[in-house]
């Protein structure tokens, strides 16, 4: 009698280990199939929508005291760009870099970096959250991306704002883009930040120029910003979802 | 013989929901995982990277060291853990770093954009069937009748005794086997009413989106990181009790069990003749 229980939980044991590799193997095979995947990339946009319902369009992302910055900010994704543009760029402290603003705007511009930080500026003490999980609290400093985006002119048919940066994060991929909504591009907190810590922004994290969106994920904080393009849509750009990770299937969306 | 007596157990909402979630749950908790494995290291307060200290990690060892190949290091702690945490085979055989092993996520390979994309689809659809099953589980007084314990189960000496019951792995048998005895009731409570309220507030608590609509979250939980390490560890209390109850299932009549679960029809275990 004993045995035989035991060759049934045996067999229950091996049966169900048999049944749970299968059932990997089929959540593997429909990540990789493009319907199921897009009914998983759906979510996205319940997500997005039910955010902007329920968050005010310019409800501030928590700032925090000084007592509470990260002792060390991390740098993550590209440490230095290392191209020969950008270490001439570089070399000479960024004096001959100019900051693009171009698209949908009535008057393009071209700033510099003493320019942009003539313009007003905004301190904020913020939490950065990566998309792998963890968080570092940073001081940043910058400008408004909405003066910048009223100092040239936005035209009513832009709906995005994209960013277009001197990082190249893949071997033969196109440089790091991003791309946000206008309610985040007009948000109080969205600034283009040349400082941290109270220093000049340092090239690990993104000299000398970022974005600051603090309502979404760190990825969506493009660094080495060279180009901000004003556009109705993202189709044409890059692999057309609105960035460099998200052409790799990650959340336009990073809100959560 | 006499002969067996079969009761109505579970509605076709419970057993349809049973379904839904358990599948659900399984898919949140695995994709889970898989979002864990980006950055195995859990923390406490308002912010937690690399530099910074951590309650609990997942890391490899150095052996020359004499430490394990896989370890998880907790506070001072480090366990030995090669082959299932820290360090586990890939799908090719070889040993890599990694927090939990590949048969536990989904995918079963590296991809934490992937993993996003289940665990957000599948949390959106546990939202929905949860919801429902809240709703309909107090409008027809499952809660309220099936769930709550009774007065006399609400003692002291009746919890201690079903424990005593559960560790000789000796189960109610005939009318006793009615109801749910009072650890069961207890198990199913802190799921429903504690481990899933949290695990879904501390979820929430980690979108930098929602933080900024609903600051108070922030201040409930003692800041984002510490909302990520109670959702792994209230996660955890879910694996805990799917354990539980998957055994208690195979010890109770695994064939019954089922039954219940898809007929709604159960046979109250016969009493011993003595």
């Amino acid at each position: 009698m004993t045995s035989r229980i035991l060759t049934r939980r045996q067999m229950l044991l091996r049966g169900s280990t048999a049944l749970g590799g299968l059932l990997l193997a089929s959540c593997d095979r429909l990540s990789n199939s493009p319907s199921f995947r897009g009914m998983l990339e759906s979510a996205e946009g319940l997500s997005y929508r039910t955010q902007r319902l329920l968050v005010g369009h310019n409800a501030l992302a928590r700032e925090f005291k000084e007592s509470e910055l990260s002792p060390v900010f991390r740098s993550n994704g590209t440490s230095d760009p290392d191209t020969p543009g950008y270490n001439a760029l570089a070399a000479d402290d960024f004096r001959q870099w100019r900051l693009k603003i171009d698209g949908l705007v009535a008057r393009p511009q071209e700033l510099s970096l003493d320019q942009l930080r003539a313009m007003s500026s905004r301190t904020q003490i913020t939490r950065h959250d990566c998309v792998e999980g963890w968080s570092a609290i940073g001081q940043w400093t910058g400008v408004p991306l909405s003066a910048v985006l009223t100092l040239a002119a936005l035209s009513r048919s832009a709906r995005y704002i994209v960013f277009y940066c001197a990082d190249i994060l893949e071997t033969g991929a196109d440089p790091y883009y991003e791309s946000i909504d206008l309610i985040d591009a007009f948000h109080p907190q969205t600034i283009l930040a040349y400082d941290l810590n109270g220093k000049r922004l340092p090239v690990a994290n993104g000299a000398p120029l970022r974005l600051r969106v603090e309502r979404q994920l760190g990825y969506k904080h493009a660094k080495y910003v060279m180009r901000i393009q004003a556009v109705q849509d993202l189709d044409r750009i890059g692999g057309g979802r609105g960035g460099f990770w998200e052409d790799r299937g990650y959340e336009w969306y990073a809100g959560i | 013989m006499s002969i067996p007596t079969i009761v109505f157990r579970h509605s076709i909402a419970t057993r349809v929901l049973h379904w839904l979630n358990a599948v659900c749950v399984f898919l949140v908790l695995m994709s889970g995982l898989q979002i864990f494995n980006a950055h195995p290291r859990l923390y406490w307060g308002q912010y937690g990277a690399n530099s910074d200290h951590a309650a609990l990690e997942m890391t490899v060892g150095d052996p020359a060291k004499g430490q394990s190949l896989g370890i998880v290091r907790i506070g001072q702690h480090e366990i030995p853990t090669t082959g299932l945490l820290g360090v586990s085979k890939d799908g090719a055989g070889e040993l890599v770093e990694r927090g939990f092993p590949s048969w536990a996520t989904i995918p079963s390979y590296q991809d934490l954009a992937t993993g996003r994309r289940w665990h957000f689809f599948f949390a959106w659809v546990l939202v929905f069937s949860s919801g429902l099953y809240f709703l309909i589980s107090f409008a027809t007084r499952h809660v309220q009748r099936d769930l709550l314990p009774t007065r006399t189960q609400w003692s002291l000496r009746s919890i201690g005794l079903d424990f005593w019951d559960h560790l000789r792995l000796r189960f109610p048998k005939g009318e006793a086997a009615r109801q749910y005895n009072s650890l069961q009731k207890l198990a199913y409570l802190a799921v429903l009413f504690i481990l899933a309220p949290i695990i879904l507030a501390t979820g929430l608590t980690m979108s930098p989106g929602l933080d900024a609509g609903f600051p108070w979250l922030l201040n409930l939980f003692g800041g984002r990181q510490s909302a990520r390490t109670l959702h792994f560890i209230c996660a955890m209390g879910v694996v805990l009790f799917i354990v539980v109850h998957l055994a208690m299932v195979v010890l109770a009549g695994p064939l019954d069990e089922l039954r219940s679960m898809i007929t709604g029809r159960y046979v109250l275990p016969p009493e011993k003749v003595k």
